[in-house]
């Protein structure tokens, strides 16, 4: 195939030839980055969280009894809870829960001297001090949401406490590295500034209630302290399809140990719904940016189409003519994919910086990490596979064309 | 002249229906996706208060020590007031008006039969904020100055709250428990919620919700009531927070301020202020640090868009400009390939003017037909948008305004893709044509 006739003829559409390869450029910068996009929520929604999801489900309670014992409260409720049919286990914790994001973090340091290098410091940035996520409960908490302990052991009944501070934690393996690079966690102690927690037990994963940077999404940590307000919310697991009615049951059971007391309905979720509800702005993105690549190749593809057809039909003459000189249906056919090769390859050329300039853009103002490059080579595929597909209907018809075309007048 | 090129540019699109359809197709796309941000970007940067936004201001001063470090993902402390600072402001009375204010979710004992306790959201407030911010009252009438003073159990409420409270009976007069304090009813106003709510804590939610009852910042402090907002300390221990310290900060100030003149003399006054603390030790940084912001500059400075909206506006906006490179080559192809029939025209004596005219009201013909395809999918967007969970999604509704930008962008939009390719094809040169024919 001679490219040189093909140059020459495109040098007679000059301006719409520019254009085209502009719309292919600008889909190609827009889309590479698109994807990205939709690779980095799709990462982000299907963060794990260590917990066994699928078999939980909470209900928030708030006491309005003036003076009554909250602790003594929970045991009761917890009791009642037990007793619904179809539920394993029942814990109460004061409101921390993984994505639920009622978060309540404190800054935690592997030794004093640390502590002592944070306030010289003014920050915990570097000063080998964390700040994780807070986690309590009542006992079984580590079985109820399905936690699995990796080292050391769940607490103790005496460890419990439900005024001041307890004196142990469990924390993650992520944290556990943070705060003790390359030494053994478990049995050290941490401090707060005021008290020493030594950890008693390593878990493999669990998430914050409020997700802030990759790095520090699992670091959290458990301590043995009793929820002692009169707000407090309920951990039920059952099997995954019982939820929905254990929660309504759950509802009932806790009106009937106590009436006074609000129970919100819009905290009555399964882990599915808390889940669902923390990425719902993620997902609406995903489908917007699919729909969005979606449309902008579709586009592409009639701009491509819609040319081509025109290009056909104008030049049927001239087609007719060569193929009464001898040009057979394939060489036709190869003249418009290879015009089209061409007029989509300088577009990809120009598009390809042009997504590295976009993703710098991004990077400055939405904090998109850097596009990986080999997202471009396989955004030029793509376009050149869309670009092939849609000439090629004109291209047949092109190819159909009757060398007694070129004998009549027009 | 008109008729005839409408009639001329309506048989040239009927002749490649496809491909006209195709061009309304992708104009309709871009724009109703265009349209659907910009409205929502319109409804989240409307002005909450028209008529009366110019001459709201609120003051901010700096009470953080030198060495605090703010930190990136948390909440400046001196977005908001100490109590002493707005106790002061407040006492100066150097505006029109003036009031301290902070939010507050208290539970309500109803004492009508068949009603269980329920929460409501509230404004702990001065007297001083119902005339500054022209809140509607159907029944009574706000507290007084006297009454902030003498911490009085007054509470105005809603009307959504009073018909609750009280069904059809008047409220006025009657007693409402709200967490464990009984408080007159003195007014009650119409549902009245500015969007955003502006005077509202800055890391709250600011698109849902209103304010279901009013009562005395006084009262609230002295009952040691719970807020909402965001409370900052900045020392450790008691004084770090406590209400009424000065090492916190978790009050909203607004004041009304009429003139040019009077907006000067207050934010010289805040820098004095400032300069004053300083010289007393309260103060570290620099009296220069107040600031007085105009309620939209307050807007502005708090950023409340989202960036995933502007996102999906740049998006959208990315796909209409697309769009329109993808118009601009089809046009230009077609007009083109009608080279001989210009030339025809040409020769008959038609001037480029004529041509360019004709060939501009083919491409704003699509532009109009793309326009009205883009709203029916602008209010399809913007349904979807109503959908979502967020707390200005039930905003999303379009106005006259944009009602009529849509299609005034979608014309603009489309007769700028014909300009280059009418150019063209008017530049068209009649005698080479016509000697093929």
């Amino acid at each position: 195939m001679q490219i040189r006739p093909i140059l020459s003829t495109l040098g007679h559409h000059k301006l719409t030839v520019l254009l085209l390869a502009f719309q292919v450029a600008f889909t190609c910068a827009i889309v590479c980055n698109v994807v990205f996009m939709i690779a980095n929520r799709v990462q982000r929604i299907s963060v794990p969280t260590g917990i066994a999801e699928n078999e939980l489900s909470v209900i928030h309670s708030k006491g309005i009894e003036k003076g009554a014992n909250p602790v003594a409260q929970h045991v009761a409720d917890l009791a009642a809870l037990r007793a619904i049919p179809g539920v394993r286990s029942a814990v109460a914790v004061s409101y921390s829960l993984p994505l639920n994001q009622n978060e309540s973090s404190s800054g935690i340091c592997p030794s004093k001297q640390a502590l002592d290098r944070a306030m010289q410091l003014n920050t915990i940035e570097g000063s080998g001090c964390m700040q994780p996520a807070v986690y309590d409960g009542t006992p079984g908490l580590i079985d109820t949401l399905g936690l699995h302990l990796v080292a050391g052991r769940d607490f103790l009944p005496d460890e419990y406490v439900s005024k001041g501070k307890p004196a142990v934690a469990i924390v993650t393996r992520a944290l556990a590295q943070h705060l003790y690079p390359g030494k053994q966690a478990l049995g050290q102690s941490m401090y707060d500034g005021d008290n020493y927690f030594r950890i008693v037990g390593i878990v493999d994963t669990l998430l914050r209630p409020n997700l802030r940077t990759p790095g520090v999404d699992g670091d959290s940590m458990i301590w043995p302290q009793l929820p002692d307000s009169a707000g407090v919310t309920y951990v039920l697991r059952s099997a995954p399809g019982d939820r929905q009615r254990v929660l309504q049951a759950a509802e009932a059971a806790l009106f009937k140990v106590s009436p006074s007391r609000l129970i919100d309905t819009k905290q009555m979720q399964t882990y599915t719904e808390i889940r669902a509800a923390y990425f719902e702005r993620d997902t609406t993105m995903i489908g917007l940016l699919i729909a969005s690549a979606l449309g902008l190749l579709f586009v592409t593809a009639l701009g491509i189409a819609g040319l081509a057809n025109f290009w056909v039909q104008q030049r049927t003459r001239s087609i007719g003519i060569r193929r009464a000189i001898g040009a057979t249906r394939g060489d036709i056919l190869h003249y418009f994919q290879t015009e089209n090769f061409l007029i989509v390859t300088a577009g990809i050329v120009l598009g390809v910086l042009l997504a590295i300039a976009l993703n710098l853009l991004l990077m400055t103002h939405y904090e998109l990490p850097r596009l990986p490059l080999w997202y471009l080579p396989i955004g030029a595929l793509v376009l050149w596979a869309l670009g092939q597909l849609s000439v090629l209907s004109p291209a047949l018809r092109a190819a159909q064309v009757p060398p007694v075309v070129a004998t009549r007048s027009v | 002249m008109f008729g005839y090129y409408l009639d001329l540019a309506r048989r040239s699109l009927k002749r490649t229906p496809i491909l006209t359809g195709l061009m309304v197709l992708a104009i309709g796309l871009g724009i109703g996706a265009s349209m659907t941000m910009l409205t929502v970007l319109h409804v989240m940067t409307d002005d909450p208060m028209p008529g009366r936004s110019a001459q709201l201001y609120t003051p901010h001063l700096d009470p953080l020590p030198l060495d605090y470090k703010q930190r990136g993902d948390s909440p400046d402390p001196a977005d908001n007031f100490t109590w002493p600072d707005a106790m002061a402001l407040l006492k100066a009375h150097k505006a029109t008006r003036q009031a301290a204010m902070a939010g507050g979710s208290l539970l309500v004992r109803p004492t009508r039969a068949g009603l269980r306790p329920f929460d409501v959201d509230g404004r702990y407030t001065t007297a001083d904020f119902f005339a500054m911010f022209g809140v509607p009252f159907e029944r009574g009438q706000g507290w007084s100055a006297a009454d902030d003073e003498a911490r009085t159990h007054v509470v105005v409420l809603s009307e959504t709250l009073d018909r609750k409270l009280f069904g059809g009976a008047n409220g006025i007069g009657q007693m409402v428990r709200l967490g464990d304090n009984d408080f007159r009813v003195i007014g009650v106003v119409d549902d009245w919620s500015p969007k955003p709510m502006f005077y509202a804590d800055p890391g709250l939610q600011h698109y849902s919700g209103a304010d279901q009852f009013f009562l005395p910042l006084s009262a609230a402090v002295d009952l040691k009531l719970p807020t909402n907002g965001n409370q900052s300390g900045w020392v450790k221990g008691e004084a770090g927070i406590s209400l009424t310290g000065a090492e916190m900060t978790w009050l909203q100030f607004w004041v009304q301020l009429d003139t040019p003149a009077q907006v000067a003399a207050y934010r010289q006054y805040l820098v004095d202020y400032s300069a004053q603390q300083k010289s007393l030790g309260r103060f570290q940084r620099p009296p220069t640090n107040a600031r007085l912001y105009s309620l939209m500059g307050w807007l502005a400075h708090e950023n409340l868009v989202p960036n995933d909206v502007r996102l999906q506006l740049w998006l959208a906006l990315g796909f209409l400009f697309v769009c329109l490179v993808n118009i601009v080559a089809l046009l230009l192809a077609k007009f083109l390939r009608r080279s001989g029939e210009i030339s025809v025209r040409r020769a008959l004596g038609a001037r480029r003017r004529d041509i360019f005219v004709q060939l501009g009201i083919e491409s704003a013909l699509i532009g109009v037909a793309g326009g009205a395809l883009g709203l029916a999918i602008a209010q399809l967007g913007l349904w979807s948008i109503r959908q979502r969970p967020d707390d200005y999604a039930k905003l999303a509704q379009m106005d006259a305004s944009m009602l009529l930008g849509t299609l005034a962008m979608a014309i603009v939009a489309s007769v700028l893709a014909g300009l280059l390719p009418a150019w063209r094809a008017c530049r068209v040169a009649p005698a080479p044509q016509l000697k093929g024919v």
